[in-house]
C-alpha cells in the first residue's frame, strides 16, 4: 500500500515553473496554492498576475487569472472584486510593480480597504529585466543600474512598504514574513492564510510581504541568497505584523478606523 | 437633459452597473450624476485615484464578464491609453466616453474634435482598433452610450463614444431609450471556475512571437466583419451636391447650417457626417465621388479627418478643408465662406 505523503497543491496547475534555480517565488506559489486548497475557494479565486518576474503566474495557478498591466494589478483587482464582491481576490507583485510604478494604485486599494489580498514579493530588484535597482534595493546595493552601490542621497531611500501601508485605516492585516526556513516557510503560510481568511470574513484590505532572494540577479549561490537575506535585508526589513485589526479586537477595518479617530480626537495616539 | 447626464442615463439603462472615473472638465456632470445614480441601481460608483486605475477598474469589472465604462476628457484618455491597449489585446469589451476639449498638452476647457486620430489610429501601443461613435445631438448621445455596450460585448472590443464639451454641456430634450439587463453570454469571464471548467485567463502576453500575430490577426479578421456591417453615416442634401462636406459630432451641426445657406446662394452643397469614425464609412463617400467635384471636410481641429476622406476618395477629387481649433467652434458664416471657396475653385478650374 503506497501513501500520499506530498502532492502538488490543486490551485497549482502542473505547468513548470518559469522561475530561476533557488527563487523563492515558488514556495510562495506552493503557500498560496494550500490556502486556496484548504480554504476550498479556488473554484471562486481570481488571481491578478502583475509585470515582473511572476507575470506567467496565471499559468501556475488553477484558478481564474488575469494578467495586469505593469503597477496596474491593485485597480484590476479592484474592478474585479467591485464587479464580484461574493469572490475572492487576490494580487500577486513584485516590488517594482508593487511599490514603484504601481506605488498610487497600491496605497489607494489600501486605503479604500478593497476587500483583496496582496501577496507582495520583496526581492529587493527588478528581476524580469536583469536586476535593476528596485525601490526597496538596499543603500550600497549592487544592480545592474546602480554599479557602485545604491547611493541614497542619488536614489534615495528604500521602502519599507508594509509599514508605510499599516498606517491606512482601509488596512485589516500587513504583516512581513520570509521563506529563508522550514520554520519562517511554516510561519509565512500562517500569513497567508490569516489574510485570505480576513478577505472572505470582509475584514478589510491584506497585505503579507515575503522577504525573497533573486539568486540570479544578486549574483549568489542559493544558499548564499538566503544568507544575504538573512544578513542584510531582515535588519533593514524586520519580520513581524504591522497591523492586524482583529488581533486588536475590531470586527473589520471601519471599526478600527472609528477607535482611532476617537484616539487621536482625544489627544492620544494613531 | 444636458448632454453628459443623458448618456449617463443611458449607459445605466444599458445595463451598465460599474463606472469607475476621474475628475475632468468638461466631462464633469456626466461622473456626478453616476454619483448620484449608480447606488440607486445597485451599481459602483467608483472615483479612482488616476485616469489610469480608472480604465484598469474597467478592464477588471470588464473581466469578470460585467458592463462598465469609464469617462474623460482629452488629457485624460491620453493616461487611459495603456489601459485601453490592454483591453483590446485581452479581447475585453468596455465602453469608454470622450467629452474632447482642446489640446495638445493641459490645452484648454472648450469644446475640441482634436483627439481624432488617437481615437482612430492610436489610442494606445499596438496593433488594435476601437469601434468609435460621433454623436452630434443629445439624443445621439443617449442612443450611442445605449448601443455602444452592445457592440463592445458582440465583437469583444472596446467602444469609444468621441463627444466634445458643446455636446456634453448642451441640453436638448431626448427619448430615454427601455431599460435593459446585461444579459450577454460571456463564457470567457473570469468569474470562478467552481470546479466546472478549467480555468479562465484574461491576458494580452503573447511571448510566442507566432501566437501573438495569430491573435492580431483573428482580431484583424474581426475588425473586417466589423468594418462590412457598423459603417455608419448620415447624409443631408448629397443626391445632387456638388460640394460634399464631410463632418462629424459638433461640427457637422454648424456644417449643416452652412449647407442651408449656401443652398440659398446657388451652390450645391450636401453633408457626409460620419457616425463611425472607425469603422470610417467609406463606403457613403465611395457612393457620393461620382456625382461629387470637391470634398470639405469641416472640423474642430487641424484637420484630422482629412486623410481618412483622402484614402475614401482616393485622389479622384479634391478634399479640402476648413477648421477651427483650441476650443473654437467655427460659425456657420466663416464655413459659408470655406465652401464659396471651394466652389470658386472649380469654377476656375472650368475655365
Amino acid at each position: 500500500m503506497s501513501k500520499v505523503v506530498f502532492q502538488r497543491p490543486h490551485a497549482l496547475t502542473d505547468t513548470p515553473f518559469s522561475y530561476c534555480p533557488g527563487c523563492t517565488h515558488g514556495i510562495v506559489h506552493r503557500l498560496v496554492a494550500e490556502t486556496l486548497d484548504e480554504l476550498g475557494i479556488e473554484g471562486t479565486t481570481v488571481g491578478v498576475a502583475p509585470v515582473g518576474c511572476s507575470v506567467l503566474a496565471y499559468e501556475f495557478f488553477a484558478c481564474d487569472m488575469v494578467q495586469a498591466a505593469h503597477g496596474r494589478a491593485l485597480a484590476v483587482a479592484t474592478g474585479l472584486k467591485r464587479a464580484m464582491p461574493e469572490n475572492v481576490v487576490f494580487a500577486y507583485q513584485g516590488d517594482g510593480d508593487l511599490a514603484s510604478i504601481g506605488t498610487a494604485e497600491t496605497v489607494h486599494a489600501a486605503t479604500r480597504g478593497e476587500k483583496i489580498t496582496v501577496i507582495f514579493i520583496n526581492n529587493a530588484i527588478y528581476g524580469m529585466t536583469g536586476g535593476q535597482l528596485a525601490p526597496t534595493s538596499l543603500p550600497q546595493q549592487v544592480t545592474q543600474t546602480s554599479p557602485y552601490g545604491r547611493d541614497v542621497n542619488e536614489a534615495g531611500f528604500p521602502i519599507r512598504m508594509v509599514e508605510m501601508l499599516s498606517t491606512l485605516d482601509g488596512v485589516a492585516l500587513a504583516q512581513r514574513v520570509t521563506v529563508d526556513s522550514p520554520k519562517n516557510v511554516r510561519a509565512a503560510k500562517k500569513a497567508i492564510k490569516k489574510a485570505f481568511e480576513y478577505q472572505v470574513e470582509g475584514v478589510g484590505y491584506t497585505i503579507i510581504e515575503v522577504v525573497s532572494t533573486c539568486p540570479t540577479n544578486w549574483g549568489l549561490s542559493p544558499a548564499d541568497a538566503l544568507q544575504w537575506l538573512r544578513d542584510n535585508m531582515l535588519p533593514y526589513y524586520p519580520l513581524g505584523v504591522y497591523r492586524d485589526v482583529k488581533a486588536e479586537g475590531y470586527a473589520n477595518v471601519a471599526e478600527a478606523a472609528s477607535a482611532r479617530a476617537e484616539r487621536l480626537a482625544s489627544g492620544g495616539d494613531a | 437633459m444636458k448632454g453628459n447626464e443623458a448618456l449617463a442615463e443611458a449607459a445605466i439603462r444599458a445595463g451598465c452597473r460599474f463606472f469607475f472615473g476621474y475628475p475632468i472638465t468638461p466631462q464633469t456632470e456626466l461622473a456626478a450624476y453616476m454619483a448620484k445614480r449608480m447606488p440607486k441601481e445597485n451599481g459602483v460608483y467608483l472615483q479612482a485615484e488616476s485616469e489610469i486605475a480608472a480604465i484598469n477598474m474597467v478592464y477588471g469589472a470588464s473581466a469578470a464578464g460585467k458592463r462598465a465604462m469609464t469617462s474623460s476628457s482629452s488629457p485624460g484618455i491620453s493616461l487611459k491609453a495603456e489601459g485601453i491597449s490592454y483591453m483590446a489585446g485581452a479581447d475585453l469589451p468596455g465602453v469608454i466616453i470622450n467629452v474632447q476639449r482642446g489640446g495638445p498638452g493641459l490645452g484648454g476647457i472648450q469644446p475640441s474634435q482634436s483627439d481624432y486620430f488617437q481615437a482612430t489610429r492610436a489610442t494606445g501601443h499596438g496593433d488594435f482598433h476601437l469601434i468609435v461613435l460621433a454623436p452630434s445631438t443629445v439624443q445621439e448621445m443617449t442612443d450611442h452610450a445605449y448601443i455602444a455596450f452592445d457592440l463592445a460585448d458582440e465583437y469583444r472590443v472596446p467602444v469609444m463614444v468621441l463627444a466634445d464639451g458643446m455636446l456634453g454641456q448642451m441640453m436638448e430634450p431626448v427619448v430615454l431609450p427601455e431599460p435593459k439587463t446585461d444579459a450577454a453570454e460571456k463564457p470567457w469571464a473570469v468569474t470562478g471556475h467552481k470546479g466546472e471548467r478549467p480555468h479562465n485567463i484574461a491576458n494580452s502576453l503573447y511571448l510566442a512571437p507566432e501566437r501573438l500575430e495569430e491573435t492580431n490577426v483573428e482580431r484583424y479578421e474581426r475588425y473586417e466583419r466589423i468594418k462590412a456591417a457598423e459603417q455608419r453615416a448620415e447624409e443631408y442634401l448629397v443626391e445632387d451636391a456638388e460640394i460634399v462636406l464631410v463632418a462629424f459630432g459638433a461640427s457637422s451641426r454648424i456644417a449643416r447650417s452652412a449647407i442651408d445657406k449656401a443652398r440659398e446662394k446657388g451652390i450645391k452643397a450636401g453633408l457626409i457626417r460620419p457616425i463611425t469614425l472607425w469603422p470610417f464609412p467609406v463606403d457613403a463617400i465611395e457612393a457620393a465621388v461620382p456625382g461629387a467635384k470637391a470634398f470639405l471636410t469641416v472640423e474642430m481641429n487641424m484637420g484630422q479627418m482629412v486623410d481618412d476622406v483622402r484614402l475614401a476618395v482616393n485622389g479622384r477629387r479634391p478634399v479640402e478643408f476648413f477648421g477651427r481649433t483650441g476650443g473654437i467652434i467655427p460659425t456657420p458664416a466663416e464655413t459659408l465662406a470655406a465652401i464659396e471657396r471651394v466652389a470658386a475653385s472649380l469654377e476656375g478650374g472650368a475655365r
